[in-house]
């Protein structure tokens, strides 16, 4: 029982676009010690995105390599959810310029890592060795992540007036994106079908319940979400993957063949 | 790293550094001249004479701005990097310079200076630190070269420094040092895959050697004749070989690997001096140098404004944590009451 190469691609496109963004701090970081460690995270997705696209380019078969998975597919061909590629401010367009806002990069990775401790949890155990393999590597990295994460939103939420403002608002503009996160893409029902993966549904109230309780720790409030839900993962994307991608892959593709 | 600054007072450009004349307990300065003179260590507990302690607080702080300035010319091509494992490699260098900056803060701290004076210092432009930051990054390859001649510059300067008298630093230096060597084995791995590839990657390699080949060899400060600063730092052992010797040092020892990497060192000067066994080299252009050091080079102003930013960037926080922090205790407090 082996998970389908999409769905491999849909973790790996995930890790690889929030490693980008999350990279972005490099060098700016607001305190020495987190730039270090935003680094840290940052490299543990571009090492969670390299195995899987060595994966998912062993189960394509062919010419597929790690490289030309990352490198070499369009936007509409990326299968990460939405929220991963929002750059780290407010709801802006595609091509405005902003400061970045750590309490977005914060509320992000904290979203998305209570997911991810959830989602690797449950592949740990899937009958598809190679795919549980990453995943016991993934689940110790995602839980130090969900753990740095909530403890800088706590100290946002119950710190000062402007971080408890500035937590608040990255709540509020990211909440609805992880409407995402629940319904599931052909590739995630291919994975269950498959024996090999997990009904994303059966995560809710576990993630309800780590979210709940971090948010309430940060005196933050859980917004109502209601109307549009993301399409990433189907391959349906805000105005700012091209940017990002087209970041990511221009050198690479400028000099297609070469070998780095 | 970065070790032109090791040579460079902070008021670089006015070069008048008087002898301090010595006002210190002289029992006490007897008993510091002898274990200097035995090999031995200073720790952060140990009478020093002042001179001493300033030079090193100097010294080490603008070792330490270096490392942290000098995360942002590689910072530059890390959402470009052209593979994922490449991709990973800088993210990991650019993180380990960081390292080495806390590192150093922390030993500067042991001397009674904290690390917001000293980024005080930097964001002011009081500090120095180096000056092969200054320069741009244009194309990929420079991250290559940076880890080959930057960072191996680094660590011919460092090397030394493992045995410097101060055992905080020296102690700091030691874990620098094997990470430096580190990266400049990558970053000339690197590179030798590039020149294996093809023609536009084997032009990359040669234009950011061209371009950061004559800054490296600045790297290493003025000549000796020019370097008030050296004499003192020998005796007291935190400078142990000379500028010139390691700039001697350094050419011998990356010539032969510009050849097995075949690019050419931009300098047609350079030849094999039988008679000296050592590297003939060209003029380097002290000119430029003091420029740069004095903060009219190519990116001097880009670099210590992005520092700036970041810093005020992230008041609030840091206030945040501070303020958490506090309202804990008041908590912790009220509960013990
Ligand atoms: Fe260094
Ligand atoms: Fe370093
Ligand atoms: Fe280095």
């Amino acid at each position: 029982m082996s998970a389908p190469a999409e769905y491999i691609l849909h973790l790996a496109d995930n890790a690889v676009v929030l490693g980008q963004r999350n990279a972005e701090w490099c060098g700016h970081g607001p305190i020495l010690e987190e730039d270090i460690a935003m680094g840290n995270v940052s490299l543990d997705y571009i090492g969670q995105a390299r195995l899987l696209y060595q994966l998912a380019a062993t189960r394509l078969g062919g010419d597929a390599t790690e490289d030309k998975l990352a490198y070499f597919r369009d936007e509409t061909q990326f299968r990460n959810y939405t929220l991963l590629e929002l750059p780290h401010n407010g709801p802006l367009v595609g091509y405005a310029v902003s400061d970045r806002d750590y309490a977005t990069t914060v509320v992000r990775n904290f979203l998305y890592g209570a997911l991810m401790v959830l989602v690797w949890d449950a592949l740990e155990k899937s009958p598809d060795a190679d795919l549980a393999a990453i995943a016991a590597k993934s689940l110790k990295e995602a839980r130090y992540h969900l753990h740095h994460a909530a403890d800088w939103l706590v100290r946002f939420g119950d710190g000062t007036e402007e971080s408890h403002r500035r937590a608040q608002a990255a709540v509020d503009h990211l909440f609805p994106y992880t409407e995402e996160f629940w319904t599931p893409s052909v590739a995630e029902d291919a994975a269950v079908a498959a024996g090999a993966g997990v009904d994303v549904r059966s995560l809710r109230a576990a993630w309800d319940a780590i979210v709940n309780e971090t948010l309430s720790e940060a005196t933050l409030v859980r917004p109502q979400v209601r109307g549009y839900v993301p399409e990433g993962k189907h391959g349906r994307h805000s105005e700012h993957l091209g940017y990002l991608l087209g970041e990511m892959q221009g050198l690479a593709r400028a000099h297609p063949g070469a070998t780095w | 790293m970065y070790t032109q600054s090791f040579s460079v007072p902070d008021n670089a450009g006015q070069k008048n550094v008087a002898a301090v004349p010595s006002t210190e307990n002289p029992e006490l300065m007897a008993a510091f001249d002898a274990r200097i003179d035995a090999d031995g260590r200073i720790e952060p507990q140990d009478w020093m004479p002042e001179a001493y302690r300033k030079t090193l607080v100097r010294q080490i702080s603008q070792h330490a701005h270096s490392e942290i300035v000098g995360m942002l010319p590689e910072g530059n091509w890390i959402s470009r990097a052209p593979s994922l494992k490449r991709k990973a490699i800088l993210i990991a260098k650019v993180q380990d310079e960081g390292g080495h900056g806390l590192y150093l803060y922390s030993a500067a701290e042991t001397l009674g200076t904290s690390r917001d004076q000293m980024l005080e210092g930097l964001h002011s432009g009081k500090a120095k630190y180096s000056s092969i930051f200054n320069y741009p990054t244009l194309n990929w390859a420079d991250v290559g070269v940076i880890g080959w001649l930057v960072d191996g510059a680094a660590i011919m300067n460092q090397i030394p420094l493992c045995r410097c008298s101060y055992g905080p630093y020296s102690r700091a230096m030691v874990r620098v040092c094997k990470e430096e060597s580190f990266h400049q084995r990558q970053g000339y791995e690197a590179l030798l895959v590039m020149m294996q590839g093809t023609e536009a990657q084997r032009a990359m390699v040669q234009d950011a050697v061209n371009r950061l080949w004559w800054k490296c060899l600045a790297m290493f400060g003025p000549p000796d004749a020019d370097s008030p600063n050296s004499a003192q730092g020998m005796r007291w052992g935190i400078k142990r070989i000379s500028n010139d010797e390691l700039r001697q040092k350094f050419v011998d020892a990356t010539v032969p690997q510009a050849k097995v990497l075949g690019v050419t060192l931009p300098d047609p000067d350079l030849k094999w001096n039988e008679e000296r066994q050592h590297y003939d080299y060209g003029q380097i252009d002290w000119q430029e140098f003091w420029n740069t050091v004095e903060g009219n080079g190519p990116c001097n102003k880009e670099r210590l404004a992005t520092r700036v930013k970041a810093h005020n960037d992230g008041q609030w926080v840091r206030d945040a944590a501070l303020a958490y922090t506090r309202k804990q205790q008041q908590r912790a407090q009220k509960e013990a009451a």
